[in-house]
């Protein structure tokens, strides 16, 4: 692949005449259909009338670096390429140079907005492979987290996309909430962001002393400020005509994209790996799932938020569950010894020296989990070759899988619509390039 | 957690259409060969798998003995696919030999519309090229990139830089 001074090469958007009919099918959004299509199609736009522009990657409303070339006739886009890569940092090929122990730092980052998911499917991957079973404790703590991380993603969500659509005051509400999470985050791990809190082998510190009482001070806050949002903007007649009807896709579409999370639930099928195939507890507390029926962005709108509620839900069971015991699974192959056995032993000194050092060793094998992140299926394909770093750690984000679906989601919208349809997939690109 | 520990992968006798199967800590994997490749995922699709999770490749270099039914030849790449079927609530996994000599496999584009993008990450990572592929091009890498970083023989921390049109180093 060799690319000439001024080409953009590979990030360009081909004339629809060098593709075959490819991409013209696939900006008809019918390229799902393609096995049953006739292969000519007519009516191929000549490319004189229409004028291609780049939105980003530096563009308010793409969520980070994200650009999205759009070949546009007037004021509609008539198809449109994302472009991506503008944030890549090798996080999967770092990820084989750090230990097991060393490994959720690094995917901590991909998806920097609810980073604890995708410690969870770091570890969960690492103890399928170690074939260690976590202490109860330790899983509830993990979905005490997650599903606080869930509600302070979809909040943010919230505020970006009003921001996103004009409703500028739901971006300094949306922030206002999340700010109470990443404070008591802040307060559990350390850190608001990037936690490196879910470990292997359970988790980093146990819950801090009061932890119980900030918790029902979240919650006690959360729904009346929910009621507000509704206020805000569900009925809202401007944000309805900007979100109604925009961005439409089909169950079917998106379970040939690949699309999952909040996006597949709006079109009308309850696809949720919390119920479908669960991990953690999850089989032990009672939700619901929120769908849509239109699938369209004001679908997924009221998906979200009331995802919030139903985490609050979720919530109020696990403190009411949570379990007493140890945080952290007492398996000397994977755990360093209490602090207090260091100052004694020699043999834990130097066994929590290997642990910190070396790592441990996880046995050769290779697997597949998938957990439910606030944006879709957050998979985590982990191969070992019997060392103490992964052999490869692949990450599936569901960013990078469901913007591809948004060349059909914008097709024939307006510009102002792709604003909101990019905003709906709501995108990290951090999760995105990796 | 089902299975005699130490064992990375039980193998299983079972066929599932045609080709070899066996069980990787409980999750089921399909490996069939390159020429089956195709009606395999298709077969899958019929079964119900009708969702392409996720698309991946692996390179073996630094592994190459690693564990796989009796009767398949380890080459240096793989290609893994994790499918899903949402009615039976079940994941199946597809891992194909892919040669060094001969790094290319056929897009199942068609089948699973979504895998455009993976399919171009992981030619990008790997340089495995998927034939019939509308758009085989790189996609995080910038385009005048010069190797495939998720190679085991691409080094870390050793390249520099590079930017288009930056000034010759003095």
């Amino acid at each position: 692949m060799s690319a000439t001074e001024l080409s953009e090469g590979a990030q360009e958007i081909q004339p629809p005449s060098r593709t075959a009919g490819v991409e013209y099918l696939r900006e008809a959004g019918s390229v799902l259909r393609i096995p049953h299509l006739p292969e000519d199609v007519d009516e191929v736009p000549t490319g004189d009338d229409t004028m291609i522009i780049n939105m980003g990657p530096q563009h308010p409303s793409t969520h980070g670096v994200l650009r999205v070339m759009m070949e546009l006739q007037g004021e509609t886009v008539l198809r449109c390429k994302p472009v991506m890569g503008y944030l890549h940092t090798g996080m999967e090929k770092t990820g084989e140079e750090l230990t097991y122990l060393q490994g959720p730092t690094n995917t901590t980052r991909m998806d920097y907005v609810s980073p604890l998911f995708n410690e969870l499917v770091f570890s969960l991957a690492t103890e399928k492979l170690l074939d260690v079973e976590i202490p109860p404790r330790a899983t509830w703590i993990r979905m005490l987290m997650c599903e606080l991380n869930r509600m302070s993603s979809q909040v943010l969500w919230l505020a970006t996309n009003g921001m996103d659509l004009g409703a500028v005051s739901m971006m300094i509400y949306g922030f206002r909430e999340r700010e109470m999470i990443l404070a008591f985050f802040e307060k559990v791990t350390g850190l608001r962001m990037n936690h490196n809190y879910i470990r292997p082998g359970g988790v980093a510190v146990d819950l801090p002393e009061g932890w119980r009482d900030d918790v029902l001070q979240i919650l006690e806050v959360f729904p009346e400020r929910l009621d507000e949002y509704d206020t805000l903007l569900t009925g809202q007649p401007i944000w309805q005509e900007r979100t109604q009807g925009v961005g439409v896709i089909t169950t079917e579409e998106c379970l040939a994209l690949g699309v999952t999370g909040p996006i597949l639930r709006s079109t009308g099928m309850p696809w949720d790996l919390r119920r479908d195939q669960p991990y953690l507890s999850y089989d032990q507390v009672d939700f619901d799932i929120i769908v849509g029926s239109y699938g369209d962005t004001f679908d997924r709108y009221a998906i979200r938020l009331n995802e919030i509620r139903e985490s609050i839900k979720i919530v109020h069971q696990i403190l009411d569950k949570m379990p007493s015991g140890d945080y952290r699974v007492q398996d000397k192959k994977v755990t360093p010894p209490p602090r207090h056995r260091i100052d004694e032993s020699m043999e834990a000194l130097i066994h929590h020296f290997k642990i910190f050092t070396e790592g441990f060793r996880v046995p050769e094998g290779e697997v597949y989990v998938a957990v439910e992140s606030p944006r879709g299926e957050l998979g985590c394909y982990m191969v070992s070759d019997g060392s103490a770093k992964p052999y490869r750690m692949h990450i599936r984000g569901p960013s990078f899988v469901n913007l591809q679906a948004l060349p059909h989601m914008i097709k024939g919208a307006l510009i102002a619509d792709a604003v909101a349809v990019i905003s709906t997939i709501d995108p990290i690109m951090g999760e995105v390039d990796r | 957690m089902d299975e005699p520990d130490g064992a990375p992968a039980e193998p299983e006798p079972a066929l599932i259409h045609g080709a070899l199967s066996s069980l990787s800590r409980g999750q089921l994997v399909v490996h069939p060969d390159r020429a089956a490749y195709l009606d395999i995922v298709g077969s899958l699709y019929d079964d119900g798998y009708r969702f392409c999770a996720d698309l991946t490749g692996v390179d073996y270099l630094m592994h190459l003995e690693r564990a796989l039914p009796a009767g398949l030849r380890p080459e240096r790449f793989e290609v893994v696919l994790n499918l899903l079927s949402t009615e039976a609530r079940r994941r199946i996994r597809v891992r194909v030999q892919v040669p060094e000599a001969d790094p290319t496999l056929p897009s199942i584009f068609r089948l699973h519309p979504g895998t455009e993008a993976m399919e171009r990450e992981t030619y990008d990572m790997f340089g495995i090229v998927f034939t019939d592929h509308p758009d085989m091009t790189r996609i995080l890498m910038p385009d005048d990139w010069e190797g495939h970083p998720l190679r085991k023989d691409f080094g870390v921390g050793r390249i520099p830089v590079q930017f288009k049109g930056a000034p010759p180093a003095r």
